[in-house]
């Protein structure tokens, strides 16, 4: 399969990430994105889910809310007080990860819930909670991205009112070349990584680290190449909730129409 | 779990009055929208840690001490000293602050701060490795926060720099994979100077380095790191708000020429 093969090349350390063809090590070209596959409404329970393969990520999210909030006094008189929970499955990685948060995940868990809190029209539900939980089940780099097309997608499942939706995608930079949506060994052995979340109808960033070493026309062309990605991963979010309301919408007509017939 | 936290309460009169300055290309404190606060850093302050830095932003003041002790490397560098970046929101700098575990702002600017030294490679780690897969030098930066006046992350950026640039240690040899101490004190092998700049966004004004009555009223704020050849090494946005494409562009390209003058005026205090 074509993983192991890469997988065996993550053992040499000095792998070209970029042929003489610039095709990259999975055979993508520099503003290529990973295969995506979005599903909405994955879960039972939650209020709202949303499942997305980005590359070999795997990542489930869901929304539980606006419900009470608790403990009472974390409850704010103005607004929905969003929760948000990144966390990454102890089978995610090479290694084992240790199930509890790191200070990388506690620090994600942060801003991703700053990337999607401006999309979010929680001024509608004071004194209540918005529980967002983003469970890595496979890591690949880009996780906080893809996490974020999720979890944008189950609020939207669970019918939280949103300003719009938030996609997110990363550029970066290998074997000096300014490429999209770094995979594992591109993150590892390359030059620098810039995850961006764009709320896409607006063109506002909602989310933007950076880390590694970039000029800064290398900066502006990243920065072009993952909010034009960000526009195509919306694009997917968008059909993927049509998939699941169109669906639902025919499972109504349905019942509607046999209703008349008795 | 991050958790939406009560915003602060600032008097409507206050907000308005500073954000009003802001939109008209003033500010509270009679500085223009790209003006630093005047900067003070004092090296070597305290004299147990292996460097150490004071710097005052403005009102805001910050202490970072480096110790630097043997330890055993990581398996994926086992050639490589070890960099640990620390920060402790003190109780006496805020009434905002509690004693306790460090809360997510504190893990934020600690990470930062260490994106900035980790990306731009200030230290010379491979330097400090004793024996390989064994024994490694291991850096300790604690960032102390002693007085919150705003811009927490370009002081402790700065402070960490110059308790890193002041920072001391025994010259070493290796015998038998264990480091032998010679009389000789050299100065920890630094290769490039990281500069953090942060700018916040209120209304749809951009200002440099915010006072707290600024990042009180702010919607979201951006710092960008910048090594010692003006490339970007490290960014970090963060609050509630949003950028446009363009404002990202404009504050990066100030904070790369800012960085510049910071950078020089800091060396400058050092050496």
């Amino acid at each position: 399969m074509k993983w192991e093969r890469e997988r065996k090349l993550d053992n040499h350390k000095t792998v070209r990430l970029l042929d003489d063809n610039g095709l990259r090590v999975d055979g993508r070209r520099f503003d290529e994105l990973r295969p995506l596959k979005i599903e909405v409404g994955t879960l039972d329970k939650a209020d709202g889910s949303a499942y997305v393969e980005h590359g070999r990520n795997k990542i489930l999210a869901a929304v539980y809310g606006p419900r009470e909030a608790h403990p009472k006094h974390i409850a704010l008189a103005d607004r929905a007080v969003i929760k948000c929970r990144y966390h990454m499955a102890p089978f995610s990685t090479d290694e084992r990860k240790s199930p509890a948060p790191s200070r990388r995940e506690l620090e994600l868990s942060k801003v991703i819930r700053e990337a999607l809190e401006p999309a979010i029209m929680s001024e509608y539900f004071p004194r209540s909670t918005i529980d967002i939980i983003i469970e890595v089940l496979q890591a690949d780099a880009g996780t906080r991205c893809a996490g974020i097309t999720a979890a944008a997608l189950a609020l939207a499942d669970a019918g939280i009112p949103m300003r719009e939706l938030v996609a997110g995608c990363a550029a970066g930079k290998i074997d000096g070349k300014v490429v999209l949506d770094l995979s594992d060994i591109e993150d590892k052995q390359g030059e620098a990584d810039l995850p961006v979340a764009l709320m896409p109808k607006s063109g506002m960033v909602s989310l933007l680290q950076m880390d590694g070493s970039l000029t800064e026309d290398e900066f502006k062309q990243a920065l072009d190449m993952s909010i034009d990605a960000c526009r195509r991963i919306y694009e997917m979010q968008r059909e993927a909730l049509r998939q699941k309301y169109h669906i639902v919408k025919d499972e109504a007509d349905n019942e509607a129409a046999t209703e008349v017939r008795v | 779990m991050s958790t939406t936290h009560q915003l602060p309460i600032v008097a409507r009169l206050e907000q308005k009055t500073v954000v009003d300055l802001i939109v008209k290309g003033k500010r509270v404190d009679d500085r223009g929208p790209l003006d630093y606060r005047p900067t003070t850093i004092m090296l070597g302050v305290i004299e147990k840690a292996n460097g150490s830095a004071q710097v005052y932003l403005g009102k805001t003041k910050v202490l970072v001490g480096v110790k630097i002790q043997p330890g055993t490397p990581f398996p994926d560098t086992p050639d490589e000293g070890i960099l640990t970046v620390n920060s402790e929101f003190v109780p006496l700098a805020s009434p905002t602050f509690e004693a306790g575990p460090p809360d997510e702002n504190s893990i934020e600017l600690a990470r930062v701060v260490d994106r900035g030294i980790r990306e731009s490679k200030a230290i010379n780690l491979k330097k400090l490795c004793i024996e390989p897969g064994k024994k490694v030098f291991m850096v300790f930066v604690d960032v102390y926060v002693l007085d919150h006046d705003g811009n927490l992350i370009d002081a402790a950026a700065m402070a960490a720099l110059g308790a890193l640039v002041n920072a001391k240690m025994h010259a070493f040899k290796v015998e038998k994979g264990e480091p032998v101490y010679k009389e000789e004190i050299v100065p920890l092998p630094m290769q490039n100077y990281p500069v953090s700049i942060t700018s916040v966004k209120v209304d749809s004004t951009t200002v440099l380095d915010p006072c707290l009555e600024e990042e009180q009223v702010m919607s979201c704020r951006l710092t960008v790191t910048t090594d010692k050849d003006g490339n970007i090494c490290a960014m970090q946005k963060g609050g509630l708000g949003f950028l446009t494409p363009d404002e990202i562009k404009q504050i990066v390209s100030t904070s790369i020429s800012k960085a510049k003058d910071l950078r020089e005026k800091i060396l400058s205090n050092v050496k």
